[in-house]
């Protein structure tokens, strides 16, 4: 007899044990807490409990400048620090009027792809730890590093990055950093194929992966899930398409959909991924304009008029928005951040029904989850 | 329909081709640095602790004591006090305190700075036994730095 991948909710049996996952487990990326209540192996219901590392960050933005509230946006996911802070410094110009010169607008979009790839290798390493191999860590880490050298190397920072600022950068790129970049993108694709020999190809993984988590489109509509979550599930949801910002509508890409909606899918959104932010990367190097770095007349204090401000852009996990709420005051009167973990997060309890414990821990490493965005 | 054993052969197949990428990765050099025997050299922009510039013509800071770095510090670490001395235009600092403990290293201070009397330290060796040890007297550590 074999046994059964996943059962239905109605032939649960009434005998279950509530089992914590986390706070402190590895599985779970960080200090989220799920509370599982099991029938045997079986998952009758997971109930996450987020708020473990919640540091009031929107509380935050409402007492203190803009300029302050900057270093925080690097903070709330800090495996895409780029974007999180795009999306603030790209509400803050939409409210003030500030036009950011277009050769800031590529050295941004240029970054903010080298995040997505450094972020999308972090995923690929600790979900293959979550599925319990241990060397293609190692792999994503020795690419990683060399993204993480080429933007210490302009920004001074190897993760909280706080790059941007209100009408351009911090400071412009040197020609080290271009020819790194070039080089990168060279040096990067051999490495997918090597990848692809490596863990994608595998049987064991194909077999772990496939048919397992699925997630209907109507669910990550449902819940708001977006990013590779919901390009997993066959709808092609991307910010940089749908809301087009920066200079996205400039470069051609694809924008990589799987209508599986089973975990192999997402693996693959996010492989297809690394190889669209090398093609952008690569483009935004050919056409990067000279001129200055930052705008002209950005005001020493910025003061917002009166109104309600929103940006969005695609974070490495989703959408990422900032809405800000001015009054006219040098201090915003409320500062909402839209996360995508946390959304993707809430389709947990529905989709980990009556599947197997080792299976919901493959499709929870598929979200990709970074508690301190859940939080935040 | 997939035959079971085309399957199992083409399975065998993959776990030979990862294999040998984990072999061909196993005759590459070794790129481990052994820190702290040896230390990768540090990026010009690194964003240490911050520090202060001195004049070169007199020796001494460059801050005027206009506090501004202490307005614009989002985590309020950083104290300032200065005063106007006789014969003197401006104004210069005589207490200049940061409490790293608190720092974020976000930089906003160096960028407001009108004089340019701050700069990122190359500092990364940070490890102390006291919360006292990261509360740093700049001023101090200036006039140190001289003899």
């Amino acid at each position: 007899m074999s046994i059964p991948s996943f059962i239905p909710h109605e032939k649960m049996s009434d005998e279950t044990f509530v089992l914590n996952l986390g706070p402190q487990h590895p599985a779970t990326h960080g200090v989220l807490r799920v509370k599982l209540t099991m029938d045997g192996e079986y998952i009758a219901r997971a109930e996450p409990v987020p708020g473990y590392i919640h540091r009031m960050h929107e509380k935050m933005g409402e007492n203190r400048t803009y300029a302050q509230f900057l270093p925080n946006t690097s903070r709330i996911d800090y495996l895409s620090a780029m974007h999180y802070t795009h999306a603030f410094v790209g509400a803050v110009e939409r409210a003030a009027r500030i036009t950011v010169p277009p050769r800031a607008e590529y050295v941004r979009v240029i970054t903010s792809e080298l995040n997505r790839i450094s972020s999308h290798l972090v995923w690929f390493g600790a979900f293959l730890l979550d599925l319990g191999g241990f060397t293609p860590l190692l792999y994503a880490f020795d690419d990683r590093e060399k993204i993480l050298d080429l933007l210490e190397g302009i920004t001074g920072s190897r993760l909280t990055y706080c790059y941007y600022r209100f009408g351009g950068l911090y400071n412009d790129v040197d020609a080290d950093f271009l020819k790194g970049t070039r080089d990168f993108t060279a040096y990067m694709r051999p490495r997918l194929d090597m990848y692809r020999a490596l863990v994608t190809d595998n049987i064991i993984l194909r077999k772990r992966l496939e048919s397992i988590g699925p997630i209907s489109a109507e669910m990550c509509r449902k819940y708001g899930a977006t990013g590779p979550v919901i390009r997993g599930s066959g709808v092609a949801y991307d910010v940089r398409r749908i809301e087009p910002y920066s200079v996205y509508p400039e470069f051609q890409f694809d924008i990589p959909v799987y209508p599986e909606g089973d975990c192999m899918a997402r693996y693959l959104v996010r492989m297809e991924e690394i190889v669209q932010s090398l093609r952008i990367i690569d483009q935004a190097l050919d056409q990067l304009p000279e001129g200055p770095v930052m705008a002209e007349k950005v005001p020493r204090v910025i003061k917002l008029p009166p109104g309600d401000y929103c940006y969005a852009v695609e974070a490495a996990r989703g959408r990422f928005a900032v809405r800000i709420v001015s009054d006219n005051k040098d201090i915003p009167y409320r500062v909402k951040l839209r996360a995508p973990s946390f959304s993707n997060l809430s389709l947990y309890e529905e989709a980990s029904q009556g599947m197997m414990l080792p299976d919901a821990l493959a499709l929870m490493g598929s979200l990709d989850l970074v508690i301190p965005d859940i939080d935040r | 329909m997939k035959s079971p054993i085309g399957e199992v052969i083409r399975g065998f197949m993959s776990l030979v081709t990862g294999m040998g990428v984990t072999i061909r990765q196993f005759f590459k050099p070794n790129v481990t640095v052994q820190y702290p025997h040896a230390s990768l050299k540090m990026t010009g922009r690194y964003r240490g602790h911050i520090e202060l510039v001195r004049d070169p013509a007199t020796g001494l800071s460059l801050c005027i004591a206009c506090k501004s770095c202490e307005k614009a510090c989002p985590s309020d670490c950083i104290a300032v006090e200065g005063v106007k001395r006789d014969g003197e235009k401006r104004k210069s600092a005589t207490d200049f305190k940061v409490d790293f403990t608190k720092c974020s290293l976000c930089g906003s201070c160096v960028e407001v700075c009108p004089t340019d009397a701050l700069k990122f330290s190359r500092n990364y060796n940070l490890a102390g036994t006291s919360r006292e040890a990261y509360y740093l007297d700049l001023l101090k550590r200036l006039q140190t730095e001289n003899k």
